[in-house]
């Protein structure tokens, strides 16, 4: 009996645990831009899906590439067809898990430190970056910039455009993030 | 007792098991959300330019898109060493094509060849998608007219009226997989004048294409246009057939191929292409085009 009660007690507080903490979003924001004195590439996606974990501390991105939109349409082809193949590796998700004291009562900015695996063009890499966290009127809101470099995913640049595409690619996500009901 | 702790600590290893699991589940049902809450996955890229080489493609300039396209064709190969196998002789098609909106575009170009205007409408009816709207093919109609201006001594009849074509077409096409695409061109072509009375003024003619990439930024090119017997009566006509190479550099796209029509405009290489491929008329020629994007910067 009191093995039941015990296992009872357990479950339920996992179960409780496994939901209170959970934030998702399906609208969250990413776009990465490249700067060269020839040309200035943007690209933008809003349709991020994410979810944090603050008590695991666990993250998860994911998106569609064909969801991102450029300002010519002919680079955004490009973009799905020569570059990232969106046909065959429609999405670039990350995993990860954040490291960073957080109290979710307070309204604050907290600076976080963010770890886990990148997967683009179906090529895994392991990033680690900083990133900021807050709370507000219960929307979990995270931001964080970085950069890419696209021969890491295996993404080839032809010589005869090299001088448009940055090295760096500036990458900025942010999202905002409600408490999973 | 002794038996029930590991059970019961097993039982709490499995629950916490499934709180982590169903994280993951949960990404994934939001990951699943993500590909059907796509209405219109449309498929890029069917072709890579406009023209698959001389027939136009189901692409268009994209809204506020103009694109400056030269068409090259050199003499007939079989003209033999004194006029270099053709490379003496050209004619080419200037042509700038602008999109309106993002599925109706407009086109002049000017001809060399019988000294021709040309005008086009070209509208996306339909696009292939992937997504919940899924659509298998995409669908483009095309409305031409065509003006030669070229002056005959001995026709001096040959007034506006008498030198005007025009076209009607759709464009059906199919990317089936990364690399392959066809196109399926049923086009209606009329003539305000033909030659005499046994030639019809209107011509159906069926076009096909292709496209097999073969890198990335490139792929070989076919296309085909069958033009049904007993139409043209009072001069032998021919089929027109080209095939060429598609080479794709960021705004650029540079066609070479060859082909066994001089005209680039419909009604000149699809109901008036005289040259036959047996007997070496054999046209080399290029297609360059530049895409520029017009409009303010965001």
């Amino acid at each position: 009996m009191k093995t039941k009660l015990l296992l009872l007690v357990l479950l339920s507080i996992g179960y409780s645990n496994a939901n209170a903490q959970l934030y998702i979003t399906k609208t969250g924001f990413a776009g990465f831009y490249s700067k060269t004195p020839l040309e200035d590439i943007k690209a933008e996606n809003n349709q991020v899906v994410a979810m944090i974990d603050t008590d695991k501390k666990l993250l998860a991105f994911s998106m569609l590439l064909k969801s991102f939109t450029f300002r010519k349409e002919l680079m955004q082809e490009h973009f799905n067809e020569n570059y990232v193949e969106s046909d065959k590796y429609p999405k670039a998700v990350f995993k990860g898990s954040f490291t960073g004291v957080i109290d979710l009562q307070k309204q604050q900015v907290y600076n976080i430190q963010i770890d886990g695996t990148i997967t683009l063009h179906g090529v895994d890499k392991k990033i680690s970056i900083p990133a900021t966290i807050e709370m507000r009127n219960g929307v979990l809101t995270g931001v964080a910039k970085f950069q890419l470099v696209p021969q890491d995913f295996n993404i080839s640049i032809p010589s005869l455009v090299s001088d448009k595409i940055a090295k760096l690619i500036d990458v900025e996500i942010k999202v905002e993030c409600n408490p999973k009901k | 007792m002794k038996y029930r702790i590991p059970t019961t600590l097993l039982l709490f290893l499995f629950s916490c098991n499934t709180i982590f699991s169903q994280d993951s589940t949960l990404m994934k049902m939001m990951e699943d959300s993500l590909m059907t809450g796509q209405k219109n996955m449309y498929v890029t890229g069917t072709f890579k330019g406009i023209h698959i080489i001389n027939l136009h493609s189901i692409e268009a300039p994209a809204k506020k898109e103009l694109i400056f396209m030269i068409m090259h064709r050199f003499g007939k190969i079989n003209d033999g060493e004194y006029q270099f196998f053709g490379l003496d002789n050209a004619t080419m098609r200037m042509g700038f094509d602008y999109g309106l909106t993002n599925t109706v575009a407009i086109g002049i170009g000017r001809s060399t060849f019988e000294k021709t205007f040309d005008g086009y409408i070209k509208a996306k009816l339909l696009r292939q998608a992937d997504g919940s709207n899924k659509t298998p093919i995409s669908a483009t109609a095309l409305l031409g007219i065509a003006h030669t201006t070229l002056k005959y001594a001995d026709k001096p009849y040959m007034n506006t009226k008498y030198r005007t074509q025009y076209t009607a077409q759709l464009l059906l096409a199919r990317k089936i997989n990364r690399n392959l695409s066809i196109q399926l061109s049923p086009t209606w072509l009329h003539y305000n004048l033909v030659p005499t009375v046994a030639d019809k003024n209107d011509l159906f003619v069926l076009g096909m294409g292709a496209r097999m990439k073969i890198t990335k930024r490139a792929s070989i090119n076919i296309e085909y246009s069958y033009l049904p017997a007993e139409q043209i009566k009072s001069f032998k006509v021919y089929n027109s057939l080209s095939a060429g190479f598609d080479i794709e550099t960021g705004g650029h796209v540079f066609q070479v191929h060859v082909t066994n029509s001089q005209g680039m405009v419909e009604p000149l290489y699809m109901g008036r292409t005289t040259g036959s491929w047996s007997k070496g008329d054999i046209y080399f020629g290029f297609n360059i085009s530049r895409s520029f994007k017009l409009g303010k910067k965001k």
